[in-house]
């Protein structure tokens, strides 16, 4: 086995492992968290794919990477746009659950500076 | 078994280890100081694949800010832990979750091993398209600027766009305020001394790792990070505060980038004969103009992300 296949095969586990944790973990931070596993599963599969077209004296297919760097960029403002989301929930309701029937209540005031 | 293949197996388990710590551990806390770690494992990972660029971006910018970002609002949410404990799905839910996670897992592990041999690769039509006429040394800059320059420049667009979706979420008091909350100063703290420390040697190693990707790994994106960190951590220090959003300076700077990057690209248009093309003989300049001027905007933009929404008015 070499390198690209390994990191490969350990791609397609991280995908399943934040699949996993997506579903069953309830809390907003921790579904964002395990999102962002699913999110570096799917970067280091198109990594392995990378690796696997050197040509041209070059040690990786340099578009793949390029589109990588894209995406993990990209990933980040997703990121940072959810967690805003998720805050500005908890300023609001004063708790971050996700459940439809959740108990309503008394809104926190946020701190005023 | 090779050494090299020893290393690899040992790091992939070690990446697997960690992101079953971060989904099974119970404290929100704990999980995101693993992501942080998770992320330095992930840019090793790169290194081994040859992918030195990803790597530092990883580093940078999955680690290093999404690690920051996280820590903060996992401190700000610590008190609804215990609310969630009671929300866990049934046995039923959770078997059914791991079921469809083996699926996909072992779906994706099918395709990896049945991908095709000889593998097909961009890289000569990249070198031959942009390597050769634009005089970048550094390939993946080469694609990220001329090859697939529209990428980027949507990126920079995408980047933008999501700063101004956490800015909407201003509730309508704070609507032009300051980022996050005011930072209370402690002269003699540690925090105060490593944002007078690092600052100098993190804007000469941002600088030069932006202007080395040209030709070696590196590039906008790392650098324009280990700035908007440096920035930050003078504002967590209290040495400095974020600027209110309604500042007509900060507005110019964060569109100037990507005003630059169309303007030239439509340039493009009249003497290269298609958008986003360089006249010839004149690629490299204007690659590294655009490049100075998305510096700027990137620097501003993903510390602000990191930032988070306008809280408060400051005093006039």
């Amino acid at each position: 086995m070499n390198a690209p296949t390994l990191f490969g095969l350990c791609a397609a586990a991280l995908v399943g492992i934040g699949l996993y944790g997506l579903i069953v973990n309830p809390r907003p931070l921790r579904k964002i968290l395990a999102f962002n596993l699913v999110g570096t599963g799917v970067f280091l599969l198109f990594g392995a794919i990378a690796r696997r077209g050197a040509a041209v004296g070059m040690d990786g297919d340099p578009v793949p990477q390029a589109l990588l760097i894209t995406g993990i960029v990209v990933a980040f403002s997703a990121t940072a746009l959810a967690v805003a989301l998720v805050q500005r929930l908890f300023d609001e309701a004063g708790s971050v659950t996700l459940a439809p029937d959740a108990p309503a209540k008394a809104p926190v005031e946020p701190p005023d500076a | 078994m090779t050494l090299a293949l020893a290393v690899d197996i040992s790091l992939a388990l070690l990446v697997l280890a960690v992101a079953g710590w971060i989904i099974a551990v119970r404290d929100t806390f704990g999980a995101v100081i693993g992501f942080v770690a998770y992320g330095l494992l992930l840019a090793l990972v790169w290194v081994r694949l040859a992918a030195p660029d990803v790597a530092l971006t990883e580093a940078a910018i999955g680690g290093g800010l999404t690690g920051a970002l996280l820590i903060g609002a996992a401190a700000r949410l610590r008190g609804t832990e215990a609310a969630a404990r009671a929300e866990y799905p049934g046995a039923f839910t959770r078997t059914l979750a791991a079921v469809l996670a083996v699926t996909v897992a072992a779906a994706l592990a099918i395709g990896v091993l049945a991908l095709p041999d000889p593998a097909p690769t961009l890289a000569p039509a990249a070198a031959a398209a942009s390597l050769a006429t634009t005089g970048v040394g550094n390939p993946v800059t080469a694609v990220l600027l001329a090859f697939r320059a529209m990428d980027t420049l949507l990126e920079a667009i995408v980047v933008l766009l999501a700063l101004l979706g956490v800015w909407s979420l201003a509730p309508d008091r704070a609507w032009g305020g300051c980022p996050g909350p005011r930072r209370p100063v402690d002269p003699d703290g540690v925090l105060a001394y490593l944002a007078q420390l690092l600052p100098p040697i993190g804007i000469i190693v941002g600088l030069y790792i932006f202007w080395i990707g040209a030709d070696l790994p590196g590039g906008k994106f790392q650098g324009a990070t280990i700035l908007a960190a440096m920035w930050l951590l003078v504002i967590w220090a209290g040495l400095a505060d974020t600027p209110p959003i309604g500042r007509t300076w900060l507005r110019v700077l964060l569109v100037a980038g990507p005003l630059v990057f169309i303007a030239i690209g439509f340039a493009g248009a009249i003497t290269a004969g298609a958008v986003l093309a360089y006249p010839e003989g004149y690629a490299k300049p204007l690659i590294v103009a655009i490049e100075i001027a998305l510096m700027p905007t990137l620097v501003l933009t993903l510390a602000l992300l990191v930032a988070g929404a306008p809280q408060r008015i400051p005093p006039q």
